[in-house]
């Protein structure tokens, strides 16, 4: 019997949650969906530099705000269908991360951290103070009424970040068994013996960049229609920073999986936390669960289950 | 020697940080297949040489040509590309990727790169075959990580031959090995230059140098004192001077 | 309207503040730039010292600076506590320096956090004789506010300096930040010595929350706009060099301190932030770099 090939997986699983996304009629579950699968995008996003290449990007929120906002200018301009906005948002917040890439990573990954960081607050000051786009006040978007084919515009929103969310697994998982994640490997296992052995290291740490943010910025463009209103504190949120790291962090990085598996359990716990105690503990637990995976499993989840494996290997049946 | 002839020709290389002078007007070159010793007193500047060579640091001054072509504008791993690959005097094996894992990276990078060297085996087999060569075959599967001194010295050099040099600059291999661990390095070097791979062998191990080098180079204090047939460098005042003191 | 008399207040105020954000970076000057520890948590232990500095005030009156000054030995104790624990976990390993940031990422929230459920969301300030009254030199108008951290920054940071180049302690620091390795061969516990620089860094964090607070309101995320600051100013300054970072420190105040007088204070984070990452694009070495 021929393998499976793993791809089949997430796209199974996609079509499964559509399916059910039919059935549902608690909007409710659109709403924490969306965010869950959000999340899904951003950490496979992020991933594929700081998992694969080894290069921490601080500033997740910024290329996510780019997506958000330029939607917000896109609708001004053109009022062009959603998937012009997230197509334009992914390619703008692309040419960003090639810039930034290009002047900063030619560093080490300390300070390309830093820059990052740097990036999204100047990014932010920049917005806050664009009049154009509602400055520090922000911008009411109307969700339209409905749309054909879908029950109703929120559950069009989930479908459509469910296919985002499909597309960053698929573009992850290629990235991952393919010569370049083969390279960034190489990159983030010893940069400098990487080089010597003919890896093009700085063109491939800005092609994942910039495949990287512009991933997230396709997960921002379709906020404004999400959320309705839409200011600089929620388009920049820390929480999009730190959720960034963490999720592949606790779900595992060296793994397509991983980011998948962090994404849907701490933004599920999240969910839960802020319904049942407060939101401001959401910060804390994954500040917590960061602090207690980096320390005692930095694999992840994922590095979890593969040493489980290994140690049933070595037991010999009984 | 004249151009035509040489592999690789570098002319006047210096370079400074900040106020120190590490390398002053070096030439060094080597023809295709030739075995050259570089040596000289900790400090003088080989590993340097070997950085700015490879690219590992831009040269301040001078010229480089390899196959008659200038690259000292080139990014290391083009020069890789080239055919001018260095191993590391710290050796630094891929980590998280097995040893044959590790010849793959060189093989899909930089061996693609040589017409000359197309191969219809698999990166794998390619692997595999280099790995039996230096003797590793038996630890192929094994995690890098976990292997003593003399394997990663011999990793490094496997990774070197995997990306199909011309000119291999071996940085220090043998230092802190054994004496029959340096006999085995000293018999897998001579056995790559049969291959026709030129070499360029930095060493503190006189006897490995007097048994390997055709040629040789002596550094001191950034600059090159002597570049002569071994026997006549070894038997140099100056040369002997600069190692024992006055 | 802009005129000569504000550009010299806000320039004079803007030394005023550079010299509050030496005292704030030489923490990180001292942690990352000497020691390689990308410890972007700094600012949350100048928080905690402002809020230490809050309470005491408001229960007992004493002055901020001094409370700061007193609970520096602990936060000195800290310091090692998360150095041991950081060197236990992390710096051993190779891959150091993404999980050890990520550490500090999650530590930064932890406390940001516990701050905010112990403390609430609002902003808190102290009471002292100098926060009000404004001293004034010919056109120059100085709330003392103001002048009091600032004199008492330059201080610490001097002192630091004098540490640093004079004594046996501080130049074993700057040993270690310059070859680790060598100084390890000569026999000399370098964790050691690093432990000890850490817990300086710490302290020096705590020590700028009490002047923090003398200058404005604290709530508990505040640190976050200082995250980017300490790092610009440290990057700028050269890294591990103390007088680069007082350098930048005042250029810093005094771009922002204009920037905010010309254009509104909603420009001001732009600044250190660009000002970073023109640094690190241009001359990532800084002003002093080696």
């Amino acid at each position: 019997m021929r393998r499976i090939p793993s791809w089949i997986w997430p796209v199974v699983v996609a079509v499964f949650i559509l399916a059910l996304s039919r059935l549902v009629e608690n909007e409710y579950y659109m709403f924490a969906g969306y965010v869950v699968l959000q999340y899904v995008v951003l950490a496979s996003a992020w991933n594929i530099l700081g998992g694969y290449a080894g290069y921490v990007n601080f500033g997740s929120a910024a290329f996510f705000a780019i997506g958000a906002y330029g939607t917000v200018v896109i609708d001004k301009l053109l009022e062009p269908p959603l998937v012009v906005a997230i197509l334009f948002g992914g390619i703008v917040a692309s040419l960003v991360g090639l810039v930034t890439a290009y002047l900063t990573l030619r560093l080490r990954g300390a300070f390309f951290a830093i820059a990052t960081l740097a990036l999204a607050i100047v990014l932010q000051t920049l917005v806050t103070n664009w009049d154009f786009v509602g400055g520090p006040l922000g911008v009411y978007t109307i969700r339209p009424e409905s749309i054909a084919g879908f029950p109703s515009y929120v559950n069009y929103l989930f479908v459509v970040m469910l296919v985002l969310a499909l597309i960053a697994v698929l573009v992850a998982r290629a990235i991952e068994i393919s010569f370049i994640g083969r390279g960034l490997a190489a990159i983030r296992d010893n940069e400098l013996a990487a080089e010597c052995c003919g890896v093009p290291t700085l063109r491939l740490k800005v092609f994942a960049t910039m495949l990287s943010g512009g991933l997230m910025g396709m997960a921002g463009a379709p906020f404004p229609y999400y959320i309705t209103y839409l200011d600089p504190n929620s388009a920049f949120s820390i929480a999009y920073g730190i959720n960034s790291i963490a999720m592949p962090l606790i779900g595992g990085m060296t793994h397509w999986i991983g980011p998948v598996i962090g994404a849907v359990l701490l933004a599920v716990i999240q969910q839960v936390a802020t319904v049942t105690i407060s939101s401001e503990l959401n910060l804390m637990i994954v500040g917590v669960l960061l602090i207690s995976f980096i320390t005692l499993a930095p694999n992840g989840i994922v590095g979890l289950f593969e040493s489980y494996r290994q140690q049933r290997h070595r037991r010999p049946s009984t | 020697m004249t151009s035509q002839q040489s592999l690789l020709e570098a002319i006047s290389i210096g370079k400074r940080f900040g106020g120190f002078v590490a390398l002053e007007a070096v030439d060094i070159a080597i023809r295709p297949g030739e075995r050259l010793g570089l040596i000289g007193p900790n400090g003088s500047g080989k590993s340097t040489l070997v950085n700015c060579l490879s690219g590992a640091t831009s040269s301040d001054a001078g010229t480089i040509r390899f196959d008659g072509r200038p690259i000292e504008q080139l990014p290391a791993h083009k020069r890789t590309h080239l055919g001018i690959v260095r191993t590391f005097q710290i050796p630094l094996p891929f980590t998280s990727m097995t040893v044959v894992e590790n010849l793959t990276i060189p093989l899909r990078f930089a061996a693609r790169h040589h017409p000359e060297a197309k191969a219809t085996e698999s990166d794998i087999d390619q692997a595999l075959l280099i790995l039996e060569d230096v003797g590793l075959r038996h630890k192929a599967y094994e995690s890098s990580a976990g292997l003593t001194q003399v394997e990663l010295r011999k990793l490094e050099l496997a990774r070197a031959v995997a990306a199909r040099p011309k000119l291999l600059i071996a940085d220090e291999t043998m230092a802190g090995l054994s004496y029959s661990e340096v006999d085995e390095i000293i018999s897998l070097l001579f056995k790559l230059n049969d291959q026709g791979i030129a070499i360029i062998m930095i060493e503190h191990i006189m006897r490995a140098v007097m048994a390997f080098s055709q040629r040789v180079v002596v550094l001191v204090a950034g600059r090159k004192i002597a570049d002569d047939v071994t026997d006549v460098v070894m038997n140099n005042a100056e040369v002997v001077r600069a190692y024992l003191g006055e | 309207m802009v005129t000569f008399n504000l550009l010299l207040n806000a320039v004079v105020t803007g030394i005023l503040l550079g010299g509050f954000y030496a005292a704030v970076t030489i923490g990180i000057t001292i942690a990352f730039g000497m020691l390689d520890i990308v410890n972007i948590a700094h600012p949350v232990f100048i928080i905690m010292g402002s809020f230490i500095a809050y309470i005491v005030n408001r229960k007992f009156g004493v002055d901020p600076i001094l409370t700061v000054v007193v609970a520096s030995p602990l936060f000195f104790m800290l310091g090692i506590a998360i150095f041991r624990f950081y060197y236990a976990a992390f710096e051993s390993s190779g891959k150091g320096s993404l999980r050890g940031l990520a550490f500090f990422f999650g530590i930064l929230f932890v406390i940001e956090v516990t701050l905010l459920l112990a403390f609430g969301v609002d902003y808190r300030l102290v009471q002292t004789s100098y926060i009000g009254p404004n001293v004034g030199f010919g056109h120059v108008d100085l709330p003392l506010r103001m002048v009091v951290p600032f004199v008492g920054s330059i201080a610490m940071v001097s002192g630091l300096h004098i540490f640093f180049s004079h004594t046996f302690v501080g130049r074993a620091i700057m040993a270690v930040a310059q070859d680790e390795f060598a100084l390890s061969l000569m026999a000399v516990d370098t964790v050691a010595i690093k432990q000890l620089a850490f817990g300086i860094a710490i302290a020096t964090g705590a020590i700028a929350g009490g002047f923090l607070i003398v200058i404005q309101p604290v709530d508990p995320s505040l640190g976050r706009e200082y995250i980017g600051r300490v790092f610009a100013i440290c990057v700028l300054g050269g890294m591990g060099s103390i007088t680069g970072t007082v350098i930048a420190a005042f250029i810093l105040g005094v771009v922002e301190t204009i920037t905010s007088t010309l254009f509104g204070p909603s420009w001001a984070p732009a600044v250190s932030f660009t000002a970073l990452l023109l640094t690190l694009a241009v001359r990532p070495s800084g002003i002093m770099g080696r």
